[in-house]
């Protein structure tokens, strides 16, 4: 036990000695605010970052109630991540209350938001990710912010950024000819809230949903009854569940237009290690791969 | 005609609707006159307490069943609410504490208890969510539920009638007969629980009160009599949740915070017609009154 222990720590002396011939590289300690940006950030930062996502796996992005350790981890970040565009409403409480005065950097402000047009008020659509020239834009965001944090990896920052970029190039390149193949008619999805906007017009498929932008709002009559009668219309078969979202409503209205489950989406939050979305890249794909199955023509 | 069809529509036409509103005259059914039996005994607020000492059961109930089980949700709701409602009666029973106040620290607890667990977990679907209900999504099981909660505690109600509103009007005579007044007042207390459990899936565990008081409040203003009372109560629940469920597809608003609105708009306007209303001047309406 004792000798195992030695050995151990031996190892971890090794690792230590390891370490410092990266010219003195220390490891930054960032702090993104939800799991998919977690992901993109851990791609960039390789070894020189530690990355803690507020938002836990599976959590809800819109609606959080941050935790004192939440705010420990704020106020210890060396940088600090969030998307933007209205996202992350529950942010600028918790910096306020760890008395974080440091500015975060928002990785989506590079990219033009959307607003639907059946939109109220000047919302804009926070589910940039979604589409995956956005995360291009966020990675060439995120690579500049930390070589502005720490110069001295700048190379490894810049090489693992464009590396990263070459997979979600590929990844694009993917899920665009996957949606072609199926008839533009077809191309039409049912799921539980409107995060799928910059999905659907960057690889060109309708989505629809009772619950609007935010999970916040309450569904009012009118609206499920309209989208029933969309449905209808359109002729779709296969609903989609989210795994952050409450299910019941968009069950409600499979129930009424005779649709059929088809799965889990992973929307706005990435499963945890081991399930079917561990990271962006296999969240897209695991999404294109449930809708392309449920919109090919039978 | 085209006013017709509107009223009409909505309901003919989606299966949602009609779910919506068979839940909803289901709960005004059930909670209207629980609610009128709390006023009369002065205890209006305990409900709003009881839908919070709810919390923590049907958090635990969800966490067991690893999802949104109705039948793992209702139970917990049950049992936690119970259990405040026992301990509650119990200490205020045996010590000089009185009712409101024992129930205020037990309330408090088990909320305190329900957000705990509810941020252990996580966020995964969030909970506190889940609990705010929505009246557009209710399906045929919890249908069945509410249905049967109603039976039950319309039957309950009827039996355990005369020595309830007797141990409410003179709990000393009670205590002289011999009879057990505290086994009523738990019976009551308990369907006071049933009722805010059926409401919490249609419109969460705040709104279900709001079906319970205020159409209670309001049939206060038209009448002094018991069973008419109880019977008004019913009908201005009922009559809310058709006109909430019409003004929220009409008016694209949210559905359950349109149904409890109407309820308000019932009451102000009892408020100021009814005899007994603001017009009548202070001290009209008391229940001792003559």
């Amino acid at each position: 036990m004792i000798v195992h222990r030695l050995f151990s720590l031996l190892g971890l002396c090794g690792l230590l000695s390891v370490a410092p011939v990266h010219a003195q590289a220390r490891t930054l300690r960032a702090v993104a605010s939800f799991t998919v940006l977690a992901d993109v950030v851990a791609h960039v930062g390789g070894t020189h970052v530690t990355v803690t996502s507020l938002v836990p796996p599976d959590g809800d992005p819109h609606e959080f109630e941050p935790s004192p350790d939440d705010a420990r981890q704020l106020r210890q970040a060396d940088i600090v991540f969030m998307s933007g565009e209205g996202l992350e409403s529950w942010f600028g409480r918790l910096a306020h209350a760890a008395s974080y005065h440091g500015q975060p950097v928002i990785v989506s402000s590079a990219i033009q938001a959307y607003t639907p047009p059946g939109a109220q008020q000047a919302e804009t659509d926070p589910h940039v990710w979604n589409s995956v020239p956005n995360v291009v834009i966020w990675t060439n965001t995120i690579r500049d912010a930390l070589i502005a944090a720490d110069p001295e990896d700048a190379d490894s920052f810049r090489a693992s950024a464009s590396a990263y970029v070459t997979q979600l190039q590929a990844l694009d390149q993917d899920i665009r000819s996957r949606i072609s193949a199926i008839p533009a008619d077809r191309r039409r999805v049912l799921t539980s809230h409107d995060a799928f906007g910059y999905y659907g017009r960057a690889y060109g498929v309708t989505f629809m949903a009772p619950q609007g932008l935010s999970t916040e709002t309450e569904a009012s009559a009118g609206n499920v009854a309209t989208l029933i009668r969309q449905i209808h219309q359109t002729g779709i078969t296969t609903y989609f569940m989210e795994n952050a979202t409450d299910p019941r409503l968009v069950q409600q209205v499979a129930r009424a237009t005779g649709a059929q489950p088809g799965g889990e989406l992973y929307a706005e939050a990435l499963s945890p290690p081991g399930g079917p979305a561990p990271d962006y890249i296999t969240m897209m794909r695991h999404n294109t791969d449930l809708m392309v199955a449920a919109m090919r023509p039978r | 005609m085209s006013l017709l069809s509107d009223l009409w529509d909505p309901f003919a036409s989606f299966g949602f609707m009609r779910r919506a509103l068979v839940a909803s005259i289901t709960l005004g059914m059930g909670a209207g006159p629980v609610g009128v039996m709390l006023q009369l005994r002065r205890m209006s607020l305990i409900g709003d307490a009881m839908s919070h000492a709810i919390l923590p059961g049907a958090a635990v109930g969800f966490l067991l069943a690893g999802g949104l089980s109705l039948t793992a949700m209702g139970l917990g709701g049950i049992v936690a609410g119970l259990g405040v409602a026992l301990l509650a009666g119990l200490v205020s029973r045996r010590t000089h504490l009185a009712e409101d106040a024992s129930f205020a620290s037990f309330y408090l607890t088990s909320l305190a208890l329900g957000v705990l667990i509810v941020s252990a977990r996580g966020s995964n679907i969030d909970l506190l969510h889940v609990l705010f209900g929505t009246i557009l999504a209710i399906d045929g099981p919890a249908l069945y539920l509410m249905g049967g909660i109603t039976t039950l505690s319309l039957c309950l109600l009827s039996i355990i009638w005369r020595p309830l509103v007797m141990e409410c009007v003179d709990p000393g005579f009670m205590r002289m007969t011999g009879s057990r007044g505290g086994v009523y007042h738990m019976v009551f207390l308990f369907l006071v629980v049933i009722n805010l459990v059926a409401g919490f899936e249609a419109l969460g565990t705040l709104m279900s009160v709001g079906m319970m008081m205020v159409p209670a409040a309001t049939a206060r203003l038209w009448t002094r009599r018991l069973l008419p009372m109880m019977a008004l109560s019913a009908g201005v629940g009922m009559a809310a949740g058709l006109t909430g469920l019409l003004v929220s597809y009409h008016f694209s608003l949210a559905a359950g915070p349109s149904i409890i609105l109407t309820c308000s708009i019932l009451y102000v306007v009892s408020l100021l017609a009814s005899p007994t209303g603001l017009r009548a001047g202070r001290g009209a309406s008391s229940w001792q009154g003559s």
